[in-house]
């Protein structure tokens, strides 16, 4: 039996999706090995505790709270602090982080102040006895590896979307906690935080992703993309390198090795024909379609469903019969 | 300014993949390397900040089998001016071992900056350049996609989902450069010339104990080809008809 920490990301006052995806893999982690309790550490501004209570719904037994007017945005020096003393005061078999922005830096500073074993980008955990394995996709997705973590905890961060938040209602018990730096004398200061457009749906929260590549031909024919988005409803717009480095989106929209690695329940691909480093990106999404002209192209080869034909014809027929669909 | 650059040897990730035979290794026949796409970045943006900002040096260091000199003599060509290998018969998957190699060798070298690739492209980590800093308590910030140095501070730019943080650090410090900051040049003749005399110093890795390793290796499960292919927009109802049914995705 092991205690589990998860680390539950938020941003300006809110908990992010991969926060619930952190402690829902913490509870399962910890019912699979016997049932140890679940800590969930929430850093943030003043008001952010009344925010922890959602995490008790996911499997948290224990949520710690450290609030301080410093903590509005991402400290890692201080984030790293706290969660490192927090990790280092328990008895626990494995910690999870998200394989976040923000956790791809906290986790690796956890794991180097406590002179532990880090897996990133985690798509599966089974907790033995005398291990952690956790199976990460490598070499741009083309080999699974499965690493071997000795030493407790086992540092762990995941990837978002690949293992989704299951409910586990409990009453969570909410602690106060001191930061264990001071935000002050942190040399590492985040200055600013600037969010995109409040109405545009983050491709890692999205359920569904409709992308599009060269095939598209003209930055205006994305035009087809996003109705084709907002016909699913909880849809985000994904773009392809190609696309992004020609500046027909904006570079923040590319998925892929080189940009965001996103799993969501569906993703389209339009006008995509595959490359690999596009592929690395969306390997992993649960059902994956294909439209594109050209019979041959390595997108069909890992897409659930496809069409060869025109996207210009395809992609309007296909918007107007999902909103149908959804209408229905 | 002194800034010391880390890169990884990685494969070339366009070719076919084949597990070894002891199931936790990949079979090396065929297999083609190369500089790690993000450690091009870092270095450009290195090479750039000691030609502005006057006399200085920019020193490699790789962790790995002599086969990593290839890939020191390409950044020493593309213009470092020295390059250290830290020899290991393999590199190792724990990532805080080869941070461990890297914070003893640089410990000691009165850098002013440190500079990472984001991660690299064969395990998409990017967790020792982080691990490093905290080592040796230097501050750090990862995934830069703009950069500023000046005098003995810096103000850095990095993508999160949905945002964008602007961050300020203080001198000396190790930083993780994401792609698209600098486009990396490429070696000219005389720079491939001129990287054969430069300094290559060989050295024993300091790995320490490590604690991850590699259980097992398997190529993913080959997705069975489409379960529906359809012609034309004519075979657009029939799949929404399976994106409902079958995927439930509607």
């Amino acid at each position: 039996m092991g205690d589990m920490f998860a680390f539950a990301e938020s941003r300006s006052g809110e908990l992010r999706k991969v926060a619930f995806e952190t402690v829902s893999a913490a509870r399962q982690a910890a019912d699979a090995s016997g049932g140890g309790a679940v800590h969930a550490l929430v850093l943030g501004a003043p008001g952010i505790a009344a925010r922890a209570e959602a995490l008790g719904r996911y499997g948290a037994d224990v949520v710690v709270v450290a609030e301080h007017p410093g903590l509005e945005r991402y400290s890692p020096e201080v984030f790293a602090a706290t969660a490192a003393a927090r990790l280092d005061a328990g008895a626990y078999r494995a910690a999870f982080f998200p394989a976040s922005a923000e956790g791809r830096d906290l986790a690796p500073r956890v794991a180097a102040r406590l002179g532990l074993g880090l897996a990133s980008d985690v798509i599966s955990v089974d907790v033995q006895n005398d291990a952690v394995l956790a199976q990460h996709p490598a070499y741009t997705g083309k080999v699974v590896v499965t690493l071997r973590l000795t030493g407790a905890p086992a540092i762990l961060s995941l990837r978002p979307g690949a293992l989704p938040a299951v409910e586990h209602p409990r009453a969570a018990r909410i602690e106060a906690a001191a930061p264990a730096a001071d935000p002050a004398s942190a040399r590492v200061v985040v200055t600013e935080l600037a969010q995109q457009a409040a109405a545009k749906l983050d491709l890692g929260e999205a359920a569904v992703i409709v992308s599009g590549g060269r095939g598209l031909r003209a930055a205006e024919h994305f035009r087809l993309v996003e109705d084709l988005a907002a016909a699913f409803g909880n849809a985000a717009v994904g773009a392809t390198r190609a696309v992004t480095d020609d500046g027909w989106r904006p570079a923040t929209d590319q998925i892929g090795q080189t940009g965001r690695v996103v799993s969501p329940d569906l993703y389209v691909a339009v006008g995509i024909s595959g490359a690999i480093q596009h592929l690395a990106g969306m390997r992993t999404a649960k059902t994956i379609v294909a439209i594109n002209k050209d019979k041959d192209a390595p997108i069909f080869k890992i897409a659930d469903y496809g069409i060869v034909g025109d996207l210009f014809e395809v992609v309007p027929r296909l918007t107007d019969e999902v909103r149908k669909a959804r209408s229905s | 300014m002194k800034i010391a650059v880390c890169v990884k040897r990685v494969p070339d990730m366009e070719l076919r993949f084949a597990i070894a035979a002891d199931r936790k290794s990949l079979e090396q026949t065929g297999l083609k390397y190369d500089l790690s796409d993000f450690d091009g970045y870092a270095l450009e943006v290195a090479l750039q900040l000691v030609e502005k900002q006057g006399p200085g040096e920019v020193v490699l260091v790789s962790v790995g089998p002599d086969g990593v000199q290839e890939t020191l003599r390409k950044g020493l060509a593309m213009g470092a001016t020295r390059a250290v290998q830290l020899k290991a018969d393999h590199v190792p998957v724990d990532g805080l071992a080869v941070a461990r190699a890297l914070a003893a060798e640089l410990g000691a070298g009165g850098y002013d900056l440190i500079l990472f690739g984001r991660m690299a492209t064969d395990t998409a980590s990017g967790a020792v350049g982080p691990m490093v800093a905290e080592l040796l308590g230097l501050p750090c910030v990862t995934s830069i996609s703009h950069l500023d140095i000046s005098g003995s501070a810096g103000t850095a730019r990095r993508d999160l989902e949905g945002a964008t943080e602007t961050v300020r650090f203080p001198l000396p410090a190790v930083l993780s450069i994401d792609e698209g900051i600098a486009r990396p040049r490429l070696a000219t003749l005389k720079g491939i010339m001129a990287a054969k005399k430069k300094p290559l110093e060989v050295k024993p890795a300091a790995l320490g104990q490590v604690r991850l390793t590699i259980e097992a290796m398997a190529l993913p499960a080959e997705r069975t080809g489409p379960k529906f292919m359809g012609d034309g927009p004519d075979a657009v109802p029939e799949l929404v008809q399976r994106l409902r049914t079958e995927a439930k995705v509607l």
